[in-house]
């Protein structure tokens, strides 16, 4: 077999993880190649047409602050931009992106092709080599590579089976080929495999929607831009159209559910209960008289739309009786009907949380492979797991993010703590801290640990650093401006308000929930121009002080078990107390500390202290021989 | 989990004799001891140095109420048994106080400690050495044994039962009002604020109730209810009234609307008695010994405790042995009346139950008294509070998981009410979502911990989700 030039770091596969990842390792100075099936496949979005959401585009905003694409390609490829939970509080807020299919997968391969040190190939890999317990390469089908390390983003191609009715044939996506070699030879490397599915609507023609029985939703205006980075968007808007399905099309999937190959029992993996198929919320909730359906543009000059809450695996010609049936879609053409597909996953207890496999060094899986579903969970783990390699070869300490410090923090703890049963999606409820994790403060949270890395610039960090300043001048410019009753109370009574008897601060003013920071800056303004970003950090310190700093100090609770070390040689076997389930499944996740240990399902608060005083007493053991040398995963 | 928070326990051994001692270790020891303490000479535990010993009141800071007269051995860091600073409340009044002065210090912010939890802070901060590791593994297994065993008791019982379901409701809200915030886009029902603050209404409501009729809370509100039982002529009668005559002071009556259902109180050692059906006291000297028997044995069935009269100057009736056998499981005093006559009265081997669990033989609470010439009265007293106090100590651990119970629940009520009034305020849903949760952590104490995952379920469970 031909032997090929050799890289510092091989991503296979280049959907939402692998271009994060390959991005990622050749921005810090390493040479770096990403292999995909199709050159056209570049970050293809297979599922629906947006990015962000709920927890979601928090994701997206760590990302960005950390020196990743994902936000910046949306604000190019974006075709609405909404902001979510306006209503509620800041930290439960969300952009929420519908993006243009084929403008995201040619911005995604543009960033590739103009990162100097990366290159592209379009090959299919068969197989990971490894030597002495690490990973020094892969095979194509055509030759074979040597790198230092290798970071698999898959995706749903390992050994993916596509059902539509009775019928299934092996795919990655619609219409392209699965990895089976691939699969096969990580099982042979001795790791756990599982089976999860997931599934997709029809997609529908434009021309043949009758758009005008529906409700419109429109975008906001002015669009907000998911990137810190984008300054304006400028494609054109359009909005996405809501119908809903009735008793007819329930019919008719109760006909023919004996057709879905999820209810004759066809499909072995398990399904996301927050994104089931129509026939399981018509099964499950049998009295409810009718489900929304999202109509989804799929680009501007695209004519299909995303029937987003129809996912499917009927056949082909029930699709097209039920979608019939819905309002507006009675002449409906399906483009590509939906689909259920069904692929292999690693249980992601099998990685460190620098996600490089516990059993190969070297070796990195990030995205859907790690049982994850969603585009921005997958960007996540592919920027860490593209960090974390760079970080090993220059034998770095590995990038760990907090549960207190970020969503993706959140998501790889969870991951590779507790493992998951289905498709893991992050929500906000996920997140301990949710309050001090908002998408708002994504770069005062970030961008340093970006910087530090390499991955934000100079210029990048310096406007950080401004910013930081001005919202701690604006912070103590309103603490010591006072207001006397007689310039202060005319606005309050224009606002219902009850007015002031003595002096009183802008800080003390702004707390009360009924004024905004407009209403104080009418009678003392900052002087200089101030920008909103600004004006909201300060008006969010101050209004909900009380409740950041509650959850700010269990989070430093927090910190401190974490920081109780576990060594990673440490021996389970043997603790005094401890039950054989307890131990068994210490040794599978081998957490690097106390704080993680007791977030592993099972492991209960006695189980902890025995736990506690072992590692003390190994510590104690050791002390002058190895001692405390252990903080991270090496 | 925490590490370095401060805890505190009732560090004697239950249910003996009237001293102990509660202890607390840890950051705030000294704070604590501080808010509840006052000196005659105004002395502050922080000002206190190292080793000293000050005396003082226990206060309820809340109340002003004096709790007991207590002795504060300070012991500030790092010399001490945990390398923390510990504050030990040496206090005289027996068990009740100690329970109310662990309860005090745990609402001004200690947390209760766990089995061994001392010990094992003595270790990790380097107190004890690699040799005593072994020994500290060895203590806090067999507690921790012992207590999921009381635990498990526990979770079989009521409590525990009621507890799940008041768990369960504010899972419910907590399930509203994440899939409110998670799936804004989903047409799901959704729950108006007025109908949150109703269920939260609710869910105060129970957690009121049980906090209330917690076996201590019943006990401090009602009175430890006793049953005083004999055959007829042994003596009942006159010793209720001597123990009212004697006390008359602090005896309560409370008239009902038949003579049945008046209850008489007696206050002793700062513990409410209710003496049970005292009507019928009265007035089964005159009957069959049958009735009386059968009466003796209802009352008995409620009761937390169980003063049996014997008559010193007869020998054991078969009745008596009857008595005493059907009683045996409960916390019984054998009061053997008429200690005035001669006396007759003798116990063969078989005639007593075997003495309580670990106990040894003379633990079998047995007193002579002569009602009439109102001699050792005060003896039979003094057993009464030690046997009230050893009613929900004598089973290993028992005290020590209510007052966790107890205390957990407070605290849950606690983030329910802060719940309300933040409802009330339209507080945005993020925020109102760190009160339940807190509520659930709190319920966590007792239950197992909520998870993400549980509300996540709940919500899966109950809503149609899926754009």
């Amino acid at each position: 077999m031909k032997q090929n030039r050799d890289y510092d770091i091989i991503v296979i596969g280049a959907g939402h993880a692998g271009c994060e990842a390959a991005l990622a390792a050749a921005r810090m100075g390493l040479s770096a190649a990403v292999f995909t099936m199709s050159l056209d496949s570049i970050g293809r979005m297979s599922c629906n047409p947006a990015i962000g959401g709920l927890a979601k585009s928090h994701l997206v905003k760590e990302i960005d602050a950390l020196g990743g694409e994902m936000a910046k390609i949306t604000d190019k490829a974006g075709i609405q931009f909404k902001i979510l939970n306006k209503s509620k509080g800041p930290a439960v807020r969300a952009t929420r992106v519908q993006a243009d299919r084929a403008l995201y997968s040619k911005y995604m391969r543009q960033a590739l092709e103009a990162e100097a040190g990366l290159d592209i190939k379009q090959e299919i890999v068969e197989k990971i080599l490894i030597d002495k317990n690490r990973g020094c390469g892969i095979t194509t089908q055509e030759c074979s590579y040597r790198a230092k390390a290798v970071i698999i983003a898959t995706g749903t191609f390992l050994n993916g089976l596509i059902h539509i009715g009775p019928e299934s044939s092996p795919a990655g996506r619609a219409g392209e080929p699965p990895s089976v070699n691939l699969s096969k030879s990580l099982s042979g490397l001795g790791f756990k495999i599982g089976r999860l599915k997931t599934g997709t609507p029809p997609r529908l023609d434009k021309q043949s929607i009758d758009f005008s029985v529906m409700d419109i939703q429109d975008g906001d205006a002015p669009p907000p831009p998911m990137s810190l980075f984008t300054k304006e968007i400028t494609n054109p808007q359009l909005p996405c159209y809501i119908t809903h399905t009735n008793e007819r099309t329930h019919k008719i999937i109760l006909d023919n559910l004996k057709y879905s190959p999820l209810y004759s029992g066809r499909i072995r993996g398990i399904g996301p209960r927050y994104c089931p198929s129509i026939e399981d919320k018509i099964v499950r909730f049998r009295d409810k008289p009718g489900h929304q359906v999202f109509l989804e543009p799929e680009g501007l000059d695209s004519d299909e739309y995303y029937a987003n809450g129809i996912s499917t695996s009927l056949p082909q010609e029930v699709q097209i009786k039920m979608v019939r049936s819905i309002r507006g879609l009675e002449n409906a053409i399906i483009n590509k009907p939906g689909y259920a597909i069904e692929y292999d996953f690693v249980y992601p207890t099998q990685l460190k949380p620098a996600l490089e496999t516990k059993l190969i060094q070297g070796l990195f899986l990030a995205g859907q492979i790690n049982g994850t579903s969603g585009y921005e969970e997958a960007a996540a783990q592919g920027l860490i797991a593209g960090i974390n390699a760079a970080l090993k070869l220059k034998k770095k300490k590995p990038f760990i993010l907090g549960r207190d410090e970020a969503y993706i923090g959140v998501l790889i703890d969870d991951l590779v703590t507790k493992g998951t049963k289905e498709p893991y999606r992050m929500f906000t409820s996920r997140a301990e801290y949710r309050l001090l994790l908002r998408q708002d403060n994504a770069d005062l949270r970030l961008m340093e640990k970006g910087f530090n890395l390499g991955l934000i610039n100079k210029t990048q960090f310096n406007a950080l650093t401004e910013k930081k300043a001005a919202i701690e001048a604006e912070m103590k410019r309103i603490k010591a401006t006072r207001v006397k009753p007689q310039i202060i109370n005319p606005v309050l009574r224009k606002l219902g308000a009850a007015p002031v008897r003595e002096d009183a601060t802008l800080y003390q003013l702004l707390k009360r929930p009924e004024i905004k920071y407009a209403n104080i800056a009418e009678v003392s303004s900052s002087g200089s121009g101030i920008s909103q970003d600004i004006i909201n950090q300060v008006e969010i310190r101050t209004k909900y002080k009380g409740y950041v700093r509650r959850q700010a100090e269990l989070a430093e609770k927090f910190k401190k078990i974490e920081e109780k070390a576990i060594p990673e040689c440490f021996i389970y076997k043997g603790i005094h107390g401890l039950s054989k389930e307890i131990i068994e499944k210490l040794e599978e996740v081998r957490p690097l500390n106390l704080g993680q240990a007791g977030r592993i399902p099972g492991v209960t608060p006695a189980a902890m202290s025995l736990l506690m005083i072992a590692v003390a007493r190994q510590g104690h053991s050791k002390k002058g021989t190895k001692g405390q040398r252990h903080r991270g995963t090496e | 989990m925490h590490i370095d928070d401060t805890i505190a326990a009732i560090s004697t051994p239950a249910g003996h004799g009237g001293i102990g001692i509660v202890r607390l270790s840890g950051r705030d020891s000294v704070k604590i001891a501080d808010r509840i303490f006052r000196s005659p000479k105004k002395k502050k535990v922080k000002e206190t140095p190292s080793q000293r010993i000050l005396y003082g009141h226990i206060v309820n800071p809340s109340t002003g109420e004096i709790i007991d007269e207590a002795l504060i051995s300070v012991m500030k860091a790092p010399n001490t048994y945990t390398k923390e600073d510990i504050v030990e409340i040496n206090c005289h009044g027996g068990a009740i106080s100690l329970r109310r002065i662990l309860e005090l210090v745990l609402s001004k912010g200690a947390r209760p400690a766990r089995p061994g939890e001392f010990t094992q802070r003595a270790f990790l901060n380097g107190r004890i050495d690699l040799a005593q590791a072994e020994a500290v593994l060895d203590v806090v297994n067999s507690l921790t044994v012992q207590s999921q065993k009381t635990a498990v008791q526990q979770l079989r019982g009521r409590l525990s039962g009621k507890i799940e379901a008041i768990r369960d409701e504010i899972m419910e809200l907590a399930a509203f009002i994440e899939a409110y915030i998670d799936f804004q886009e989903e047409d799901i029902e959704s729950l108006a604020l007025g109908d949150m603050k109703k269920r939260a209404l609710n869910i105060k409501k129970s957690l009121e109730k049980l906090i209330e009729s917690s076996r201590y809370g019943l006990i401090l509100r009602e009175g430890l209810r006793t049953a005083i039982i004999g055959r007829p002529n042994v003596g009942k009668s006159s010793l209720l009234n001597a123990l009212l005559e004697n006390d008359r002071a602090i005896v309560t009556e409370i008239p009902g609307t038949t003579r049945d259902v008046i209850e008489d109180y007696l206050n002793i050692q700062g513990l409410p008695i209710k003496i049970m059906d005292t009507a019928g006291i009265r007035d089964v000297e005159d009957i069959a010994e049958k009735e009386g028997v059968k009466r003796s044995l209802e009352s008995m069935e409620d009761a937390d405790m169980v003063l049996l009269i014997l008559d010193g100057s007869e020998v054991l009736h078969e009745t008596d042995r009857e008595l005493i056998k059907k009683s045996a499981c409960q916390n019984t005093i054998l009061v053997i009346n008429k200690s005035d006559l001669p006396q007759k009265i003798k116990f063969a081997v078989t005639d007593l139950p075997p003495p309580p669990v670990n106990g040894k033989k003379e633990d079998f609470h047995i007193v002579k008294i002569s009602a009439k010439k109102e001699t050792g009265l005060d003896k039979l007293k003094n057993k009464i509070a030690e046997t009230a106090a050893g009613s929900r100590t004598a089973h290993g651990t028992d005290t020590v998981t209510n007052i966790r119970h107890v205390h957990a629940l407070e605290k849950t009520l606690v983030s329910i009410n802060s719940f309300i009034s933040e409802v009330t305020n339209n507080t945005p849903p993020e925020f109102l979502s760190v009160e339940l949760r807190e509520a659930l952590d709190a319920t966590g104490e007792i239950l197992g911990l909520t998870s993400p995952d549980d509300i996540l379920n709940k919500i899966f469970s109950n809503f149609c989700i899926g754009k």
